[in-house]
């Protein structure tokens, strides 16, 4: 396989589980808009591990998940009491203390950065994506997920029936806070390198909209918003240069036409997002969709469409 | 003396804070809605007046503006890029999916056209920072050793006037009061008669505004515009509305003074490499302490339209 794809197929493991990182507290109603800071964390943790005491990534892989699932825990118990807009700020908020944090720790090389010894390739964050799907679809299937879709879809009345909703959340937090140190581990040892940089607000922002694009009512839909956006600015990489010199040579000059901006990427990536919030807001894979594709043949049932309090 | 001299300061830079933070509060107040666009219409009044006095308008249909007219044309061009906002990120805010994160719609949107709005900016015109020597000019006022900058005194009391202004029309004017029932109880406003379709843009009129002259105050304060300025001045500006208490308006003009002097102070004490920190650790203390804020309203954040 060429380096062009194996480097696309490490990028994708790494975005599906961050997505899945994600996807668990939104599932539980809470949006986290902190993912790079997570995975800041377990990036470094590997590469401080991995280039001061000379562990491997097999150690250092649980380590990572180790670290950021108990700074998720330690986050969430305090954090978890605000929601809404205040819970977007406050996840917001930490990922770049994280961030900041880092930039101003000698010991973590601060501006500079740092090399991980310990390369990787592309086989094991497949794998670990894999593993972390599978792990996803599995905890949707358990009482735990049930109880994570009751949280997010009426906490009144879930926490009525028994069911600690907190805990609930708290627990898909720090879960989600672990998966994150484990793709930042894992970004740590397939470039080799780390810089704070590279965990900033737009990487969290952007996993924010997979997540939300693909869908958050079935584990499918943060596989899908991934692998989508993920493989998306490749396609566009190769389209986009041809749709211009189409525009070009419709408005009547023709010959070379220099290849258009990488923004257009992200302006694509922005008005699919506003137009999938105006027709689509629950995200493109739904229950509905699951199940109707699940079961092609019985008569689909008219279903009220509820009304929100 | 040297101390006093960084608290000035900090005031002097809390003040295009301050016009920013009051934008969020206000959507946030009375529409319960975090917008993300609001750092970049600030980014696009800057670089619209820079690129107005430099190009004109784009694809070449007029030569380039005087800048009074571009000051204007930048502010009148965010108000009108704030209204497009609206009609597709709070227009399909409706309860019909019954879903928890449905607050979120409006929000994702406005991140869509954060992505939008900036990087169209960085096709067009580079990612670079752009010099706007022609209109910035540097008179200091020396106060017994005290330095105090003109332009930004006049940005400090521009923004005053602003929130003071502000203030009266949501006390006193019949749209302030409209305002007022819909921040309320948005359903209980419409049945009394209160039009929310009519006053929602409102609100986001006021924001363009309020970012539009934010922007242009920053060019004349700084002399430098560039696609990547609007990040800044956004977080610390979401920074100064949290430690103020979100939805109130003197609350942001407090919380945005209180980061300034803070970031100044850092710089003093730290250097300026911890100021990220700072900021984003107060308002971390800020949401575990006291969530609704120096001057907030616990119910803000509660049920709204």
């Amino acid at each position: 396989m060429s380096g062009y794809w194996t480097g696309i197929l490490t990028i994708l493991a790494i975005n599906v589980i961050m997505a899945y990182a994600i996807f668990l507290p939104v599932a539980t109603g809470q949006l986290n808009l902190g993912g790079a800071g997570f995975q800041a964390l377990g990036a470094y943790t590997a590469a401080y591990f991995s280039a001061n005491y000379g562990l491997t990534v097999w150690l250092t892989l649980p380590l990572s998940i180790l670290v950021g699932g108990a700074v998720g825990i330690a986050i969430a118990l305090p954090l978890l009491r605000t929601k809404g807009v205040y819970l977007v700020l406050a996840t917001f908020a930490l990922a770049e203390v994280i961030g900041g944090a880092i930039l101003n720790t000698e010991a973590l090389g601060g501006a500079m950065g740092l090399s991980v010894p310990d390369y990787v390739d592309y086989p094991v964050p497949m794998g670990a994506a894999v593993l972390v799907t599978l792990f996803c679809f599995y905890l949707m299937a358990t009482r735990f997920g049930l109880a994570m879709r009751a949280a997010h879809d009426d906490e009144v009345v879930t926490d009525l029936l028994g069911v600690s909703v907190r805990g609930v959340r708290v627990a898909a937090f720090a879960i989600g806070a672990a998966l994150a140190g484990l793709a930042g581990a894992l970004y740590a040892h397939s470039y080799s390198f780390v810089e704070s940089q590279s965990f900033n607000a737009t990487l969290s922002i952007y996993v924010l909209l997979y997540v939300l694009l693909g869908g958050t009512q079935t584990a499918l839909g943060p596989l899908f918003g991934a692998v989508f956006f993920t493989l998306l600015p490749e396609v566009l990489r190769s389209i986009l240069p041809e749709f211009k010199s189409w525009i070009v040579l419709a408005f009547g000059a023709g010959g070379n036409v220099s290849p258009p901006d990488e923004s257009w990427r992200f302006v694509i990536l922005g008005l699919l997002t506003v137009l999938m919030m105006i027709f689509r807001p629950e995200g493109l894979i739904t229950r509905t969709l699951v199940d109707r594709l699940c079961s092609p043949f019985t008569p689909r049932r008219r279903v009220l469409r509820e009304v929100a309090v | 003396m040297l101390l006093i001299q960084q608290l000035l300061n900090g005031v002097m830079l809390g003040s295009v804070y301050v016009t920013v933070a009051v934008a969020f509060t206000l959507t946030i107040g009375v529409l319960n809605f975090l917008n993300f666009t609001i750092p970049t219409l600030f980014m696009l009044s800057g670089m619209g007046a820079w690129a107005l006095a430099k190009w004109g308008l784009p694809f070449g249909l007029t030569g380039p503006f005087p800048w009074p007219l571009a000051l204007g044309g930048a502010v009148v061009m965010t108000i009108a890029a704030s209204l497009v906002v609206e009609r597709f990120t709070f227009r399909y805010m409706k309860a019909k999916y019954g879903d928890a994160t449905e607050h979120a719609i409006p929000l994702v949107s406005s991140l869509g056209f954060l992505l939008i709005i900036e990087n169209l900016i960085r096709i067009g015109y580079g990612t670079d920072p752009q010099r706007m020597d022609a209109i910035s000019w540097d008179t200091t006022i020396n106060l017994d050793g005290l330095l105090l900058r003109a332009p930004q005194l006049i940005s400090l009391a521009v923004a005053l006037a602003i929130v003071a202004g502000l203030t009266w029309v949501l006390k006193h004017s019949r749209i302030g009061r409209g305002l007022r029932a819909i921040a309320e109880n948005p359903d209980a406003a419409n049945i009394l008669g209160v039009d929310s379709k009519r006053l929602v843009p409102v609100i986001f009129m006021l924001t363009g505004l309020l970012c539009g002259l934010a922007g242009i105050l920053f060019a004349i304060n700084y002399g430098e515009v560039s696609p990547g300025m609007g990040e800044e001045i956004g977080s610390k500006a979401i920074a100064g509305m949290v430690i103020g208490g979100l939805g109130s308006i003197w609350g942001a003009v407090l919380g945005g003074l209180i980061i300034g002097i803070a970031e100044m102070l850092t710089v003093h004490f730290f250097g300026a490499d911890t100021v990220q920190v700072v900021v984003w650790g107060l308002l971390l203390a800020a949401l575990f302490v006291r969530p609704q804020g120096l001057l907030g309203h616990h119910s803000i954040g509660k049920g709204k339209l």
